[in-house]
């Protein structure tokens, strides 16, 4: 009775769904939708997997719009004159140019108009932190108070993307006559794949040198399965392939071939170092080498990358056998890691911040999507150590209070341990996902870059190193930053790389 | 990229040797540096072998291994002219070679084949190098006519007396610690338990000892510190650190239990493909 009750429902939904989308095209050709119409448009919610049965899967929790979501939404753009929307877009996609069309179901228009300005719009649309971002400064979020109302730029970027993979459409960028030129590309993260795609484009020979044995970076070994599916990133892969862009992986720059040998022995013209942020921090605390203490990146790389979710069916890389998992941090990779700890089979897991919801770094809706999940949330918070048994093996946390002070050079309020606070989480398993370093490999292996304190190497506005013809951009100049930021810092350096072997 | 073995020999039970074809790490490779490798793709792991002897001119790296798990059983009932599908290297930060005076090289087991390029390196750069290889038993012992075409001195020990003196390498490694000319160096390389109390053994001497680090690894190039141990009270990454450190700075026994992480799930792994290879392989 009650499953009856519920499709019943969702018919209705969606026939009420349509009914609106058609009076409001309506109005919307006649010239009389008025401001006040979109407003009263309900934010069109994202469809997504039960969160019961997606706990047992790895399957992508977000559905994505229907068309006539996607079409309502669109709707709901004022398209105003000044579009806020595009300033907040690192990469700055022309946004209320490619809404418009979505209103009238035009969607190649739309896809054609993101492609002006963004390569990898399936991934951006699902993984960029569009609240900060685009939909920060949205009138429509803004009339509202609340940028959770804000359009939906990010899922209506992501619907016309996946629309077009759909279509089987795969036009390939246009490549220019072969100008002679040879540019390597050190990593396959999105920095990397846009570099490749657009220095490809002005006729130069590339090669993208990748260390792990596939490429994509982070969107391969980091962004789980459940958040982004490995089957997209595959997809512009083949792209680049298809565009004649060379791909070598087990190949690590620094210990393969040194950048000098590249540029001298093999002829490389220019390079452009996109290898990111790949050295975990930890946090020095009592027991961090007891087994079942793991960083992020190897926790997600044996889950991700080597699939260790299938491990006894086909995979051969192990994971620990978990039932009480803490992860410690509060960015996108403590969340990524939290909700891979349960799918993996956990009964508990726990996440451990040491500031408040507040001040999380990870995007709103990993955060919702994780306390759906069943993720309890240990807030203001910090491990001080970790506690095992006669083998070495974790059994629990001993962790600290913590309240908030004054604002630090981020801005935001520092966590100040509470003397004496102390009390235990028995767990078998820890998760560090406090953020990651520069990895040191290129700087130690190539005389002459100049890198700030941290390790990371010190560019130009063209993104250009201390070195001539070596550009570098992403997470290893950034620290640990965002796909769209490296994506933008790919589409600044290949720019500059074209200017630059136009000379050369 | 597929690397093609070319040569395949089997040294002892479980002990296996082969010649692969992998031009970019051939002529790159260092004495004391590794490979990972990962046999087909995505569904197997990547596991570290260190690189026994490479030849740029052929263009080829010879690995040694021993069958001790799924993936390194697998590797093992591979042919010549199978493929390997991915391997990446060198990795790792090379021995530091230079003319010490007098070296001994300590090699346990499997050990023996990381540490015969080392040797021979240690012997190309003037210095007199005293070789101790041991083995449980006789039939165990590998690469001893390869040791004795640049060793000064070899000695062989074997815990059942089968070949060689009834020993454990520690026990000459102590005489020749109490030589009035004891050794500049010594470099120990085998199970870390060998490779502990070799230590232990040395310390009292104060002769510098050298070993090369074998813990569980991921990726290899240090983006996810799977491989942590702890050097004189410090975090390092055994695959860019190392995997050659200081051995009277390491602690060997957290190491060891480290190693012993995924022991239940190894062994499952082992026993699913051997149950799968009987059904197609008869």
């Amino acid at each position: 009775m009650n499953k009856n009750f519920y499709s019943v429902a969702k018919k209705d939904t969606k026939l009420n769904e349509q009914q609106l989308l058609d009076e409001l095209l309506k109005k919307y050709k006649d010239g009389t939708l008025k401001p006040s119409d979109r407003y009263a448009i309900p934010p069109q919610p994202m469809p997504q997997q039960d969160s019961v049965k997606r706990r047992s899967n790895v399957n992508e929790v977000a559905l994505g719009y229907t068309e006539t979501q996607a079409r309502l939404e669109a709707l709901r753009c004022l398209q105003c004159k000044n579009a806020p929307c595009v300033a907040g877009c690192p990469v700055r996609i022309k946004i209320k140019d490619f809404i418009a069309p979505i209103v009238e179901g035009d969607f190649q228009k739309a896809l054609d108009i993101i492609r002006e300005n963004s390569l990898l719009p399936a991934v951006c649309g699902r993984v960029c932190p569009q609240e900060v971002q685009c939909q920060l400064p949205c009138t429509v979020g803004k009339k509202f108070k609340d940028v959770d109302k804000a359009v939906s730029i990010g899922r209506l970027e992501r619907f016309v993307a996946d629309w077009g993979k759909k279509q089987h459409e795969h036009t390939i960028p246009t490549v220019a006559a072969q100008t002679g030129k040879k540019v390597a590309v050190i990593g396959s993260g999105p920095g990397g794949i846009v570099v490749a795609t657009d220095v490809r484009r002005a006729g130069h020979d590339v090669t993208v040198f990748e260390a792990f044995h596939k490429s994509g970076g982070v969107m391969v070994y980091g962004i789980p399965e459940f958040r982004l599916p490995k089957a997209i990133v595959q997809e512009e892969i083949d792209q680049l392939k298809a565009m004649g862009v060379n791909i070598i992986c087990n190949f690590v720059v620094g210990r393969t071939k040194t950048i000098k040998q590249i540029m001298e022995e093999d002829g490389f013209d220019a390079a452009y170092i996109g290898v990111g942020a790949g050295l975990p921090m930890f946090m020095n605390i009592e027991g961090e080498h007891l087994v079942g203490v793991y960083s992020a990146n190897e926790y997600l790389t044996r889950a991700n990358l080597m699939r260790a979710y299938d491990f006894g069916k086909g995979a051969d890389t192990p994971i620990a056998m978990s039932k009480k998992v803490a992860v410690i941090g509060g960015g996108n990779v403590a969340m990524d890691s939290a909700r891979t700890a349960v799918r993996l089979g956990a009964e508990k897991v726990y996440l451990v911040y040491r500031r408040s919801e507040k001040e999380m770094p990870a995007r709103v809706e990993e955060v919702h999507h994780a306390k759906e999940e069943g993720i309890e949330f240990h807030l203001l918070r910090n491990p001080k150590r970790i506690l095992g048994n006669s083998e070495g093996v974790v059994t629990a946390i001993e962790c600290l209070k913590y309240e908030l002070g004054e604002p630090d050079a981020s801005g935001r309020r520092r966590p100040v341990p509470i003397q004496g606070s102390e009390f235990t989480i028995d767990v078998d398993t820890v998760v560090v996902a406090i953020g990651n370093g520069a990895n040191p490999l290129i700087g130690q292996t190539t005389p002459g870059l100049e890198l700030n304190k941290w390790g990371n190497i010190i560019v130009d506005e063209n993104c250009k190193t201390a070195l001539d013809g070596v550009y570098a951009g992403g997470d290893i100049v950034l620290g640990a930053a965002t796909v769209i930021l490296a994506m933008g810092q790919g589409r600044t350096a290949a720019a500059a790389i074209n200017e630059y072997l136009k000379t050369k | 990229m597929s690397h093609k073995l070319l040569s395949k020999k089997q040294l002892c039970p479980d002990v296996y040797v082969a010649d692969i074809a992998v031009p970019l790490v051939a002529s790159a490779a260092k004495p004391g540096q590794f490979v990972i490798v990962c046999l087909k793709g995505t569904y197997s792991e990547r596991i570290p072998l260190t690189i026994a002897g490479s030849d740029a001119e052929k263009g080829s790296i010879r690995l040694i291994w021993q069958a001790v798990g799924k993936s390194t059983a697998e590797l093992g009932h591979l042919k010549v002219g199978d493929e390997v599908e991915n391997i990446l290297g060198p990795l790792g930060k090379p021995t530091h070679i230079e003319k010490f005076g007098t070296v001994v090289c300590v090699g346990g087991g499997i050990g023996n084949a990381p540490l015969l390029p080392i040797a021979a390196a240690m012997k190309k750069a003037g210095n007199k190098v005293i070789s101790i290889l041991g083995a449980r038993t006789k039939e165990l012992l590998i690469l001893e006519d390869e040791f004795k075409a640049f060793s000064d001195e070899i000695i062989i020990v074997t815990d059942d007396g089968s070949y060689g003196k009834k020993a454990l390498v520690t026990e000459p490694l102590k005489e020749i610690c109490q030589r009035p000319d004891k050794p500049n160096l010594t470099v120990a390389i085998g199970p870390a338990i060998m490779m502990k109390f070799c230590c232990a053994t040395t310390k009292p001497f104060d002769v510098p000892t050298v070993v090369s680090l074998n813990t569980i690894m991921i990726d290899g190039t240090g983006m996810c510190g799977g491989c942590r141990v702890e050097v004189g009270g410090q975090t390092k990454f055994v695959c860019v650190d190392g995997p050659e450190f200081d051995g009277h700075k390491v602690n060997f026994d957290l190491m060891m239990k480290r190693m012993q992480a995924y022991k239940k799930q190894e062994a499952q792994a082992l026993e699913e493909y051997k149950k799968h290879r009987c059904k197609i392989g008869l």
